[in-house]
């Protein structure tokens, strides 16, 4: 396998050039993240609406390519979605990490799906689901209003 | 140096990673381990094993008596003034813990001051947090500069009456800069300060002669000098192991025991306690074989050598900034390269068969200030050829290439 499938353009133009990399406007929670093996941080800011609705979305932080990109595609694929269904998003998007199965949710339009599926060559890194995952088990955890910094290693 | 025939005598350099030639440049992490080394643990534990110091019979004698050659060796090794100056650990982190807590219990009180630099590793930096926390001592982190070296005016200007001990790294993980121990040593002698001295990267790259150096306290990390994992060593002057508490008890370190009382031997018994990494140590004595084998005066010249090359190679790039540029260099070179997170460099370069370490090696205070979260660092062994660093500088304009930078 080529190099190129883990960074595929699109990832490679999320890593360099994050969506929503600020503290967005209104948010009513938000939660930490943390990689102590590779200082990955991130800070994830959610404006969460009565009907558990995600209203906007927005991160801060510092890692690799793969968590930025990460990141990034998780705040544009979800704003605008019922947390229940973006919870069933990360459940289809670690099975794609681990397992390496398709992401078929219908609510995700085909673009959506194309960005989310340029992070399947995480794959074949283990090493790397870790940073791929952190950003989207962050935003659960600011949903939940969980007040403790997710951390990779236990 | 031929580092065919060196690479010939590591196992390991038979296997392909990703279907190319292992480059391995991460033996500042752990070093590879040479087949005499595999094979005495395998010998030992076919033909010699049984537990040491405890029974009487042939196994025991034969077990005991090699684990002690190796304490024989070290000695000679590292100059020691004698065996009762050498103790087993099961790594440097646990010979630096050691001195913190015992030399910290007796020695150190509410005030006090623990001097360190900014280079140190964590392991040479947590268990004196400790202290500080247990005691109310303070730490001093005397700075390093943008070389990423640590001036010895700066030791010189935090040492106070105040001063209990300075711990100090003998060459840097990150940076690679040497210290100049025994002139650091000459100046904590003046006020009777002791120095323990974090040996992890000095032990395998340089000549380390406990007498010359004049070190109260030396830690050894013995996976990276080619053995086996498991075994630490911690070198201290016997007048200090006379005086300090032990460290763990249990069976194996003590004199007598009774209900109302229990006394305990001398060193280096007082200080291992449990059945200990038998045949880890006894195959740290073909480690010490093979270094002496090759010569430690022909591995500082090779390394350096391979260190120079690496260095004009890579500075070529001009994608990339080397962290810190120490006069005394030996054996690492941090870098980051721009726009690629050290991460994802070493994904790419292990593609290429090259492993390499990202991340802050244990060293975020030094991170922080280089200005960084993280670096790639490239760390030789003796097995390390130009032809490596040939490979190490392709899969670094391979990383440029996928970043389009």
């Amino acid at each position: 396998m080529d190099i190129k499938e883990l960074y595929q353009e699109i990832v490679l133009d999320h890593g360099k050039n994050p969506r929503n990399k600020k503290k967005c406007e209104g948010f009513n929670k938000d939660a930490k993240g943390h990689n102590p093996l590779c200082g990955d941080k991130v800070h994830v800011y959610l404006k969460l609406d009565d009907d558990n609705k995600v209203k906007d979305i927005s991160f801060e932080g510092e890692g690799c390519a793969i968590s930025m990109a990460s990141a990034s595609i998780m705040t544009e694929t979800i704003k605008g979605k019922e947390f229940n269904v973006a919870k069933k998003i990360l459940e289809h998007f670690i099975n794609m990490l681990k397992e390496g199965s398709k992401i078929s949710i219908n609510s995700l339009s085909e673009d959506e799906n194309t960005t989310m599926m340029s992070l399947s060559g995480v794959k074949r890194f283990p090493m790397r689901v870790k940073c791929a995952t952190l950003a989207w088990h962050t935003f659960i955890q600011a949903a939940e209003g969980k007040k403790e910094t997710v951390k990779t290693e236990k | 140096m031929d580092t065919k025939v060196i690479k010939s005598k590591f196992p390991i350099f038979k296997n392909k990673i990703k279907g190319k030639p292992l480059i391995y440049l991460d033996s500042a992490n752990s070093s590879q381990k040479p087949k005499t080394v595999i094979d005495r643990i395998s010998k030992f534990y076919s033909k010699e094993f049984s537990n040491i110091g405890r029974s009487v019979h042939s196994l025991a004698v034969t077990a005991t008596n090699r684990f002690e050659e190796t304490r024989d060796l070290l000695k000679n090794f590292i100059n020691a003034k004698s065996t009762e100056e050498i103790i087993f650990t099961k790594n440097a982190t646990e010979a630096i813990n050691l001195v913190a807590a015992t030399y910290g219990e007796k020695f150190i009180n509410k005030g006090d001051e623990i001097l360190i630099t900014e280079l140190e590793h964590h392991a040479n930096y947590v268990p004196w947090h400790f202290v500080r926390q247990r005691k109310g001592a303070i730490i001093k982190f005397a700075e390093c500069n943008d070389k990423g070296e640590v001036d010895i005016d700066k030791i010189k200007k935090l040492i106070t009456n105040k001063t209990k001990i300075i711990a100090i790294t003998h060459l840097s993980n990150v940076t690679g800069a040497i210290m100049p121990i025994k002139k650091i040593v000459d100046l904590a002698s003046e006020k009777k300060i002791p120095v323990l001295v974090d040996g992890c990267q000095g032990a395998p790259h340089l000549k380390i002669d406990m007498q010359e150096l004049g070190c109260d306290f030396y830690a050894i990390s013995c996976h990276k000098m080619y053995g086996p994992t498991g075994v630490g060593v911690l070198y201290a002057k016997k007048k200090w192991l006379d005086v300090l508490p032990p460290y763990q008890g249990g069976g194996g370190m003590i004199e007598e025991v009774k209900k109302d009382n229990i006394t305990f031997p001398g060193s280096p018994t007082k200080y291992e306690a449990g059945t200990l990494q038998t045949a880890e140590v006894v195959g740290f004595s073909e480690s010490i074989r093979f270094i002496e084998g090759v010569g430690i005066k022909n591995i500082i010249q090779h390394e350096k050598e391979i260190l120079e090359y690496g260095l004009e190679k890579i500075k070529k790039n001009n994608s990339i900034r080397i962290i810190g540029d120490p006069k005394n260099r030996g054996s690492i070179i941090s870098f980051t390269i721009k726009g690629i997170h050290p991460h994802d460099i070493a994904t790419i370069l292990d593609e290429e068969g090259v492993a390499i370490r990202a991340g802050h090696h244990c060293c975020q205070i030094l991170h922080e200030k280089m200005g960084i979260a993280a670096s790639a660092r490239a760390s030789l062994g003796i097995y390390n050829s130009k032809e490596d660093i040939d490979v190490l500088s392709d899969a670094i304009k391979k990383c440029n290439k996928v970043f389009n930078n």
